[in-house]
């Protein structure tokens, strides 16, 4: 015979109340444990989405990015050098600018060792009067492609075809409505030339365009040796600041010039990159504000609602306490009389307590498991995330808790006169 | 038994007074009481209903304070021992027996005999508890709650209880209130036996046939001593 059972025997006999209890413990402990784990499956499903989306923008970028490589790598980007007196508003609004510079500034540029631009395209531009063809046309003198002298021969074809000496190109509103035909003669401003190319229509200022021979143009509109801007193509470079690099290159052999920048494709693409990237950016942090929001929320809740179910679980344990205490009053006198201490007495009634507990943490553990295998989740003791020291610290708070819950009722119930009890009623 | 020097009474109480109140009036419980009982004395406290006796058996077993008076047990001056001191000295020197058992229902009668053994362990507890209930008869009934036994067989549990320790003083209060006749002279024997083997006992009781099995007779009224002989 020993205290153990005593107490053994007790709760075998009012063994109800045990369970009432005990499955009150239950109740909070699983609340406790099934809020940890919901909470951490909705934090790896913000994870979860917060990749998928990671991986989508990474996915778009870089279809940008191979299309702004693709872009680079054929086009370069393209780059106007005027001369440093040219007003850009004029040029805007014309289509070309009137200020003079000489043509060999192409040489000298050509014979550089400049590294960033690939194709030089020296051109002479101005709107004339077609006298024989009646009508307004944009003379275009160009000069096929000045060869960078400095680099081997292995470059590629010609970048725009060249149109050579007595010949001309006619864009599609020149030719179309006269109906001329490649190979044709026309009569351009007293020259005889040879139609070399005729356009198909672009619908732009290329449809009203003359393509004649750089020399040839000088002399007809008597400006001799010199052109009025440079178009630089293909330019590539390493460096971010890609036009600021080309400047400073062509800057510093040609002091009396100004560079602009060609709207390309690949410039286009670089912002749409840009803005896509910015999109997902904002898409990402709205989502991230959200799910914070409701997770706070959610978070706010299951706390609420455990210190709430786990408030009346010990309630449930105090009132449990305080009838058994009620209903063992002349076993207490019994025990007091035959000489048991107080807190001998006191330590038999709160074992029940915390007996009710530790079998209470203990059970909800187990069917957390059960549970696990039946829903083929392994994950759930996974997603509470507790190391073996929590889980001890569980099964000790958590009788500890109940015990503290029956402390009061037990305290007073031992220490209840037993005279009053014990005096024949 | 514990030996007891014969000089010291097992029990040696001066005008103990107890007043109760209740609901702001003041029951006077127990009114100047003075006795002495020596090892192997078989003493009965009668009177009417309501004169005192549980008062003055609780007093006397440590469970009750009393507002006046002296009270030494066995030579200790018990009147200013702490709660926990009375507790082991109640386990050690004193025995109860009561009107309505108060085994504990859950256990059988062996673990209830043994229970004191929680309070003070001792060597042999079992064989010593098997020992009494042959005495009294009811060695068969060992593995049976007190629920299956008659009322004679849980008084005579409840004595071997009591006995188990060995006290000095077995106090029962009206032991044989619940039983017949033939219980209720098994119990009475065997307080008496435990009397010629030297323990003390001190029975509260108003039934005749108990009251003469006494060697000494303390009458009460009303919480005053009428007459001892
Ligand atoms: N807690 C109490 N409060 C007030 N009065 C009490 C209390 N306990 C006992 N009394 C009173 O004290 C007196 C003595 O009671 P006690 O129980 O000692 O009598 P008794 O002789 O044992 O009676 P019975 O033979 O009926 O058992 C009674 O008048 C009783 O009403
Ligand atoms: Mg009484």
């Amino acid at each position: 015979m020993n205290a153990k059972t005593l107490v053994i025997r007790e709760i075998l006999h009012r063994r109800w109340s045990f369970v009432i209890g005990v499955v009150a413990v239950m109740v909070s402990v699983s609340c406790l444990l099934g809020s940890l784990a919901l909470l951490e499956r909705f934090d790896r499903a913000t994870e979860q989405e917060l990749g998928k989306i990671n991986s989508e923008t990474e996915k778009i970028l870089k279809g940008h990015e191979d299309g702004i490589r693709k872009a680079m790598k054929g086009l370069g980007f393209n780059i106007h050098i005027y001369p440093e007196g040219q007003d850009l508003a004029e040029i805007y609004s014309k289509g070309y600018g009137e200020e003079l510079m000489p043509e060999s500034y192409v040489n000298k540029l050509a014979e550089s060792k400049i590294v960033t631009v690939n194709h030089l395209l020296p051109r002479l531009t101005q709107m004339i009067e077609w006298p024989e063809g009646e009508t307004s046309v944009l003379l275009f003198g160009i000069r096929g492609e000045e060869p960078i002298a400095h680099r081997s021969g292995k470059r590629k074809g010609e970048l725009l075809d060249p149109v050579g000496e007595g010949e001309i190109a006619l864009g599609y509103e020149l030719h179309h409505r006269r109906n001329i035909k490649e190979g044709d003669s026309v009569e351009f401003r007293g020259k005889t030339l040879k139609v070399s190319k005729v356009h198909g229509r672009r619908g732009g200022i290329d449809d009203i365009t003359a393509w004649v021979a750089l020399p040839a143009v000088q002399e007809m509109l008597g400006k001799p040796g010199k052109i009025n801007s440079i178009l630089a193509l293909e330019c590539n470079c390493e460096s971010l600041d890609r036009l600021g690099e080309v400047t400073r290159e062509i800057m510093a052999i040609l002091p009396n010039t100004q560079v602009i920048e060609v709207e390309s494709r690949a410039l286009a693409r670089a912002q749409a990159r840009n803005g896509a990237k910015a999109l997902r950016i904002q898409e990402m942090e709205n989502f991230v504000r959200d799910r914070e929001k409701l997770r706070d929320l959610r978070a706010a809740f299951a706390n609420f609602f455990v210190v709430l179910v786990t408030l009346l679980s010990l309630v449930c344990i105090t009132y449990l306490t305080a009838s058994n205490v009620r209903e063992r009053i002349h076993e207490v006198g019994a025990l007091c009389a035959i000489g048991l201490s107080h807190s001998k007495v006191l330590q038999v009634i709160l074992s029940r307590a915390v007996l009710m507990g530790l079998i209470g943490a203990l059970l909800s553990v187990a069917l957390l498991s059960i549970c696990g295998v039946i829903l083929q989740s392994g994950g759930v003791f996974d997603l509470i995330g507790f190391d073996a020291y929590s889980w001890t610290a569980l099964i000790i708070a958590v009788p500890l808790m109940s015990g503290a819950a029956a402390w009061l009722p037990a305290f007073f119930g031992a220490r209840r006169a037993p005279a009053e009890v014990l005096r024949n009623e | 038994m514990n030996e007891l020097s014969k000089s010291n009474p097992v029990v040696f109480a001066a005008g103990l007074g107890k007043t109760y109140e209740a609901k702001g009036k003041k029951v006077v419980a127990l009114d100047g009481i003075s006795l002495e009982v020596n090892a192997g004395e078989f003493v009965s406290v009668c009177g009417p209903s309501g004169c005192g006796k549980s008062t003055l058996l609780l007093i006397l077993g440590l469970l009750l304070k009393q507002d006046e008076g002296s009270l030494k047990l066995s030579g200790t001056d018990v009147s200013d021992l702490s709660q926990s001191s009375k507790s082991s000295f109640r386990a050690e020197h004193i025995g109860f027996v009561f009107q309505d058992f108060h085994l504990i229902p859950y256990l059988s009668v062996m673990d209830n005999i043994l229970v004191p053994s929680l309070a003070k362990p001792v060597e042999n507890a079992a064989d010593r508890a098997r020992m009494l209930l042959s005495e009294m008869g009811i060695e068969n009934r060992c593995d049976h709650l007190p629920s299956a036994l008659s009322a004679g067989e849980r008084q005579r549990t409840a004595l071997v209880r009591a006995l188990l320790l060995q006290p000095e003083l077995i106090l029962a209060d009206e032991p044989t209130g619940n039983l017949d006749r033939e219980n209720s002279t098994i119990v009475l024997d065997h307080l008496a036996g435990y009397t010629d083997r030297g323990g003390a006992v001190i029975m509260a009781t108003h039934d005749n046939e108990a009251m003469e099995r006494t060697g000494t007779r303390i009458v009460l009224d009303e919480g005053r001593q009428i007459s001892s002989k």
